[in-house]
């Protein structure tokens, strides 16, 4: 009796179309292009039948080299920047949340996130202007670089997030039956920490893939990622063929996400149990 | 005092624990910000780059009008203050338009069983990660002048001719909240489901009616989830490129676009850029210290 009653209070007429609705905003254009990515006709707004003819244009068309140089790009750099943003931050994380309380912790705490703070198209400028002064070579590498740096606050923050909620008395344990700390750390603490350090991986490597303005700037000539070369392709109108890249693109976002989720959500299961 | 002791296993290796990513940071992004600001105070060179000659020419040319040929008296040049005034309002638009529609989603899914809750959850994630360029373009290309939204509009008779919305402050609104809306509704959900809904039931007990328990009693209470949301919401739209870029045009310019045409585009001018960078980072810092001092404010209270 008292909970329903209850249930009534909590209850705003509204609130549910109003939530309806958001989802409805977040999906619409992103259906609506993949649809548009099967039509068989070259206008890109009359519907002209189903067909895939644009997937066979991403991979054979003559476009197709272009593009997959750049999806290799992307993919690299993005695996690359997030093996090495995840693991340092990883040891930033244990440095953090594992050393107790000391001078100096707030403003560690706010280095490791500033990237998350300062605006990208300001970090951006400051990347750009930087490796021109010292006479960085513009490229794969500086993309790379630039990757890794505004990486490590979005892999830092699931990592540290899983290890508050791991007990120090586990790796106390073993550092008090004569474990050294790098024994206590891979034998004890890793295991634990694995599903977060896996979601810190996959969020470094879509937050990288992602990345267009950092990597507008500072890659040079020539050095395209995907995001770039749709850029690139765009100024010129939207065509079918890159609705088809989207929607691929969509694809793995979605994957991405889907498995992050499923970790997450076992590893908190096992933690539980 | 166990919990000092006991949080501490790896205290005697915090500096090289942290050490790696103090260094990359702070090489590879506060070097770049101080190299950033000393590059605001230098003549420009054509073409881009720089001449190593101290210059205040940068700032002048952001707040002075001096004239064709620099020689009048200063008035204030209201070129770039409007184009930072726009991008101020533009961002607070959308965090307005990201909070109307956030809030009701974020309390809607707080109230659900923890199942159907996840189920909300991943599905107001998942465009999150999708690439923000591609979602961007998704919206360009459904709100065009012969998009697919103006065709089944026209087709459904509610309108005659196609509703012009490229290219306008709306549409550059518009693709700020797409872009983002989840990071409104995920502190509103966390502070709503940290609420303890027995104070609605008290209100409710006292007579209080519905729309009175939320607007005096819910709201102050997920005061620091709104306030989260829209912080998270209105900096990245401050400095956004991609929305007025590709949704807007010549007159809906916002900071993000002025800056990078001195950088990319026809400009070239990297002193101004990197003056114009320095102004958008300070405004940004401002917003998070303002942010920064409610929050510790209210630890105080509590």
């Amino acid at each position: 009796m008292k909970t329903k009653a209850l249930d009534q209070i909590k209850r705003y007429p509204g609130f549910f179309p109003m939530a309806v609705l958001c989802l409805f905003l977040l999906y619409t254009p992103l259906v609506i292009v993949m649809i548009y990515s099967f039509n068989d006709s070259p206008s890109i707004t009359l519907w002209g039948g189903f067909s895939l003819r644009w997937y066979e244009d991403v991979f054979f068309g003559l476009e197709a080299a272009k593009l997959r140089k750049a999806a290799w790009n992307s993919v690299s750099i993005a695996a690359m920047a997030a093996i090495c943003a995840t693991t340092i931050a990883t040891a930033a994380a244990v440095g953090m949340v594992r050393s107790g309380a000391w001078r100096g912790k707030t403003a560690s705490f706010a280095l490791l996130n500033l990237p998350i703070m300062v605006p990208e198209i300001v970090t951006a400028v400051a990347t750009l202007i930087f490796f021109s002064m010292i006479g960085f070579k513009a490229g794969y590498a500086t993309i790379l670089i630039a990757h890794v740096v505004f990486c490590i606050p979005f892999a830092y923050l699931p990592i540290a997030a899983r290890l508050e909620g791991i007990d120090s008395n586990y790796e106390q344990a073993a550092l008090d039956l004569y474990a050294t700390r790098w024994q206590a750390f891979k034998r004890v603490l890793l295991p634990l920490l694995a599903p977060g350090i896996i979601s810190g991986f996959l969020l470094a490597f879509i937050i990288s893939l992602d990345d267009f303005i950092i990597t507008n700037f500072v890659k040079g000539a020539g050095v395209e990622t995907l995001p770039t070369a749709i850029y690139g392709a765009i100024r010129q109108g939207i065509k079918p063929n890159i609705m088809a890249i989207s929607t691929l693109m969509l694809l793995v976002s979605i994957l991405f996400v889907t498995v992050s989720y499923f970790v997450g959500r076992n590893g908190e299961k096992k933690h539980e149990g | 005092m166990s919990g000092l002791v006991e949080k501490s296993s790896f205290g005697g290796l915090r500096k090289p624990l942290l050490l790696p990513a103090w260094l990359t940071i702070g090489f590879f992004l506060v070097i770049p910000v101080l190299t950033m600001l000393v590059y605001s105070f230098l003549t420009k060179e054509f073409r881009g780059g720089v001449l190593w000659e101290f210059s205040l020419a940068a700032y002048d040319q952001f707040f002075f009008d001096r004239g064709l040929f620099g020689d009048e008296p200063p008035k204030i040049e209201w070129t770039y203050i409007n184009i930072f005034w726009r991008s101020i309002v533009q961002a607070a638009v959308a965090t307005l338009i990201c909070l109307v529609i956030g809030f009701p989603t974020a309390y809607f899914i707080a109230t659900r069983s923890p199942q159907t809750r996840n189920i909300w959850l991943f599905l107001i994630t998942v465009p999150y990660w999708v690439n923000l360029l591609i979602r961007t373009v998704s919206m360009k290309f459904l709100i065009r002048d012969t998009g697919p939204l103006n065709h089944w509009l026209m087709q459904a008779g509610i309108i005659d001719s196609p509703i012009h919305m490229i290219n306008t402050n709306f549409a550059v609104q518009l693709g700020l909240f797409y872009s983002y809306l989840p990071f409104m509704v995920l502190p509103i959900y966390a502070s709503v489901e940290r609420y303890n809904f027995s104070l609605s039931e008290a209100s409710a007990d006292l007579y209080a009616g519905r729309w009175t328990t939320l607007r005096r009693i819910v709201l102050p209470s997920v005061k620091p989830g709104i306030i989260a949301g829209c912080i998270l919401v209105f900096v990245p739209s401050l400095g956004a490129f991609l929305a007025p870029d590709l949704l807007g045009g010549a007159k809906t310019f916002m900071i993000g676009t002025l800056i990078e045409e001195q950088f990319k585009g026809a400009a070239g001018n990297w002193p101004f850029g990197a003056a114009a960078s320095m102004l958008l980072l300070s405004l940004v810092m401002v917003v998070l210290l303002f942010y920064a001092s409610s929050q510790s404010k209210q630890a105080l209270h509590h």
